[in-house]
Order: structure tokens, then sequence, then C-alpha cells
């Protein structure tokens, strides 16, 4: 589904990726690991079409797609939810929503998303009317995925879902992302927190440096002493 | 007390006028962070355009309202396309560029509008040709012609029906998306250019209606009327809270009423010193008034990080 080759991406003249390899299959769970600036964050930025990449290509759903603009992937259900989640802080719950049917415009359609969002995270549903700006960090992190889910995407980007948010919050996010994958969105998800992410993916890739050091399936990777040591502090 | 009615009058009309004004340096401020110096050439532009087009309509033998509103949608076309022109030309390359450079090119592209307009139509006065007496009515003591009432009343439709635009329709939800995350407007689809250049075109255009309003309420127009205009529409903007529409509106009618009330009074109050001509030193005795004590005027919500 997506097929990366030497991706490189660089922020003037500081290479934030060095050529990196990647597959993502139709229908798999796939997790991007590694530490703060070790170049997770701007590779899905130029999967998402939000940077151009410097060198390397981009194969989504067999046709090229590297260069392109965020807004033309997102109409072939390339979607990202950004770091940081990215909520319209002064749109309300609803009009974030919205935003993310924008592609659409099938209004039956749109309204049974609607109804399928809310149901999914009841809590949005009682803030619908509220601007995004005053939901708390978990509540947005709810918005941002549900607002992702109203484009309808084959292919969801997820960028550190799980941060700056309370434990309790974190397994209810990953339940989601469960939940998203079983309904057969094929989904990559860049973590910091790589046991969670491990555990709930089926394969995974290390990054280091702005490249991948390794990749395996989760299990292995969960296994291996050298992740063990430096991302599951053991 | 009449004074003081017929210069609440006068000044909700022009007040009007400087909000459909206010309005376009606020959306583009709200989107690009930008104080487009232009816009008030592009009024001045819209103005002599409509009043070529009532020249010639006039002398064609056209009626009267179809005199106005052939002059309206032409000034309008044009403005809008100049509008388009300039957001694609002089602005669009410099997205990513410090923040002086844009504002440094809108004042160039200001001056190329002015001195253009003086080419094209001289640097003299172009009087406007008579097309209908307009009627005199009396509310509340105060003097009011068909044609300041019809300003007012074509203004506040102009306005409302901007507001619920920008509130309701999907393409002013994706202005209001952009002006808030541009980046993540652009993961939800929204092609953000077009949604800036749309945001041009919508200015321009309102600017030419205010452009032929004010050629209709003074009877002349001129290569130079924008700079005025521009800088108290400007000014209304600031007032109001720049890139917040509402706020834009609210200056807008504030100002004109402020200033006529400044001028209807000022005389009195000085004993004959200072006479009305010194009305714009109000508009601007308010830019200072508000930029020293509340920056992010009346309705802003945000402001500091903003040049």
């Amino acid at each position: 589904m997506l097929s990366v080759h030497g991706l490189e991406v660089a922020y003037g003249g500081i290479k934030a990726v060095r050529g990196i390899n990647l597959e993502v299959g139709r229908g798999e769970l796939v997790a991007l690991i590694g530490a703060n600036g070790a170049g997770k964050s701007s590779t899905l930025k130029a999967l998402s079409g939000l940077l151009k990449p410097h060198a390397g290509h981009i194969d989504y759903d067999g046709a090229e797609i590297t260069g392109k603009p965020a807004y033309h992937l997102v109409r072939r259900g390339l979607a990202l939810v950004p770091e940081g989640r990215g909520v319209f802080p002064r749109l309300t719950v609803a009009e974030n929503l919205a935003m993310g049917a924008y592609i659409h415009t099938d209004k039956a359609a749109v309204s049974r998303d609607f109804e399928r969002a809310y149901a999914l995270f009841p809590r949005l549903a009682e803030r619908r009317a509220q601007p995004a700006g005053t939901l708390s960090g978990g509540e947005q992190q709810m918005l941002a995925m549900a607002r992702a889910l109203m484009c309808r995407p084959r292919l969801l980007l997820l960028d550190e879902p799980s941060m700056g948010l309370a434990p309790l919050m974190v397994q209810k996010i990953f339940e989601t992302v469960r939940a998203v994958a079983a309904e057969g969105v094929t989904l990559l998800l860049v973590e910091q927190n790589a046991k969670l992410a491990l555990e709930t993916c089926d394969r995974g890739y290390v990054m280091e440096s702005g490249a991948i050091v390794l990749a395996d399936t989760a299990q292995n990777l969960l296994a291996s002493p050298q992740v063990r040591q430096a991302y599951l502090g053991e | 007390m009449e004074i003081f009615a017929q210069q609440i009058v006068n000044g909700l009309v022009l007040g009007s006028i400087y909000a459909l004004v206010a309005l376009g340096y606020t959306m583009v401020y709200g989107i690009l962070g930008l104080i487009n110096f232009a816009h008030g050439d592009i009024t001045m532009i819209g103005a002599l355009v409509s009043l070529t087009f009532i020249q010639l309509l006039v002398a064609a033998g056209v009626p009267p309202a179809a005199v106005l509103l052939l002059a309206g949608c032409g000034a309008m076309l044009v403005c809008a396309v100049l509008g388009l022109t300039i957001e694609r030309v002089a602005y669009r390359p410099l997205r990513r560029a410090p923040r002086l450079a844009p504002l440094i090119t809108a004042i160039g592209v200001s001056i190329l509008l002015q001195y253009s307009a003086a080419l094209i139509w001289g640097k003299q006065y172009i009087a406007l040709p008579a097309i209908v007496e307009p009627l005199q009515f009396t509310v509340f003591g105060a003097q009011l012609t068909s044609l300041q009432a019809a300003i007012f009343l074509l203004a506040c439709l102009i306005m409302a029906g901007l507001l619920w635009f920008i509130k309701s329709s999907r393409m002013g939800r994706a202005m209001r998306a952009t002006e808030q995350n541009p980046d993540v407007a652009g993961l939800m689809g929204v092609n953000t250019n077009t949604v800036i250049a749309f945001t041009f075109l919508l200015g321009s255009a309102i600017g030419a209606i205010a452009g032929l309003m004010v050629v209709l309420y003074y009877g002349i127009g001129h290569y130079f009327m924008g700079f005025m205009l521009g800088l108290k529409a400007f000014t209304a903007a600031v007032l109001g809270g720049i890139g917040n529409v509402g706020g834009a509106v609210l200056g807008g009618l504030l100002l004109g009423v402020i200033e006529s009330l400044a001028a209807g009074y000022i005389g009195d109050l000085t004993g004959g010193v200072l006479g009305s001509n010194y009305r714009d030193v109000f508009a601007f005795l308010v830019l200072i008034l508000v930029l020293v004590l509340r920056p992010s005027g009346l309705l802003g919500q945000h402001s500091g990080d903003r040049a």
C-alpha cells in the first residue's frame, strides 16, 4: 500500500531523514519508533505531503506521490493526525469534524460519519458546540483522531498520539487505534512510547539519527536486546 | 440635539463605508498576517472604474437603476481580478519570506496602483454626472437623503451576508481553518492557495462597492482618494481588533461616528479656533489611543506575536 525508497528530508542544509526504505502492506499496523529527533515526524510530514522530500520515491496505492501536496493526498485516502493534535482552536468541536469531512460532499454519508465519531468518542458529542481550544489534551487528541476518520482514510498516519497524555487517556487512544485498524484501515504509527507501540502493532521500524536501524515483527523487536536496552529501559 | 442626531446619521453612513473597506484589511490580515496597504487603492480603482462606467452609461441614456447596477458589477469585476492578480504576482512569492518583505511590497503595490490610476484617469478631480436627485427625509430631527439610506442599508446587507458566509458556508469554514492552522487545513483537503486567493477576491470586490459608494456620496473621484480612505479603514480594523471580521464592522461604524461627532462639535468646543477640517485628526488620535491602550482592539483575541 505504501512503499518508500531512499527518502531524504532536509531542513536548510541539515538532513533529518537520510535515505530510508519503508513498506506498509494493506491492512497492516506498523510502528515507527525511535528517540526524540530521530526523524520520525519528518518522515510522516514527507509522506503526508506537508514537506517536500529532498530525495527518494514514495509510492502509495500503486502510484508515485512524491512531492504531492497534502490536500491532494487526503483525497486519495491518505490522512495524517499531526504531532500536537493540530485542532483548530477557535472552531467548535463540530466544526473541526466538519473540516475533516471537507472533501466529502455526500450529506447523508457525512452525517453518518458524524454519528460514528460521536459514538466512538461520546465526550466529543457532549462538547460539540465548544471551541476546540477549550478541550483538555486528551480530548483534543480524540478530536484529532475523530477528525482524521471523517476523511475516511485508507492509510492513516499517526504522529505521537500518546504525547503528553495521562496513562488512562493513552489506553483509551490506543484502544481506538486498534478499533480503527480492525475496521480495515492501514496504520503507520509514530511513537516514543516504544513498548505500547510494539504491543499494538504487527511490525516495527526503529529509527536513529535519520536512518532505519532495525526492521522486524513487533514480537521480535520487543524481544531484541538492542531494543530492550535502548527503548524499553531495561 | 439636532446637531447630535445629524452627526450620528452622517457618522453611521460614513462608518458603514469604512467598515466595508476595513473588512478587506482584516480578512487578509487574519489569513496571512499581512497588512495589505494596497487595499485602499483597490477601493480607489473601484471608485474610478465605477465613475467611468457611470459617465459612459449616463451619456448613452441608460436608466439610473441600470447605471448603478452595471457600474457596481463592473467595478467589482475589475477589482476582483486586480486583487487576485496582486495576490498571485506580488504576495504569493513572498509567502515564506520575513514579514517585512510583503509589507514593503504592499506599499509598493499601493504606489503602483496610484500612479497607474493617475496615468489612466489623470490627476484632476473627476466629477460624478447627475444620475437621480436624492429624496430628503427627516429622522429624529436629522436630515437623511435616500442616497445615505441606500448606502447604509446596502453596506449592512453586505456585512451581514459576509458574516453569515464566513460562519456557515463550507468555504467560510475553510477560511477560518486556514487562518488558524494552514498546514492542518491542507491535511483536511483544503487547497490553501485557493482559499487565500478567494479571500483577496472577496475583499477586493467588497472594496469596489465601497469605492462606488464614496463616489456617489461625495460626487467626485481622484487617483489619491484611496490613501486616506485606506488609512481610515485600517484604523477601523485596528480599533475593532484586526483579524476579526465582526470587529471590522464595529470599528468602522464607531470610527465614522467618532469622526462625525468630532467634526460637528470641534468648532464650538474650541471657540472657532479649529474647524471641521480637523476631522481626520480624530481618526488617527483613535488609532494612536488604541495602539497604546488596547493593541488587540475591541474584539481581538490575540496580539503581540504579529508585526
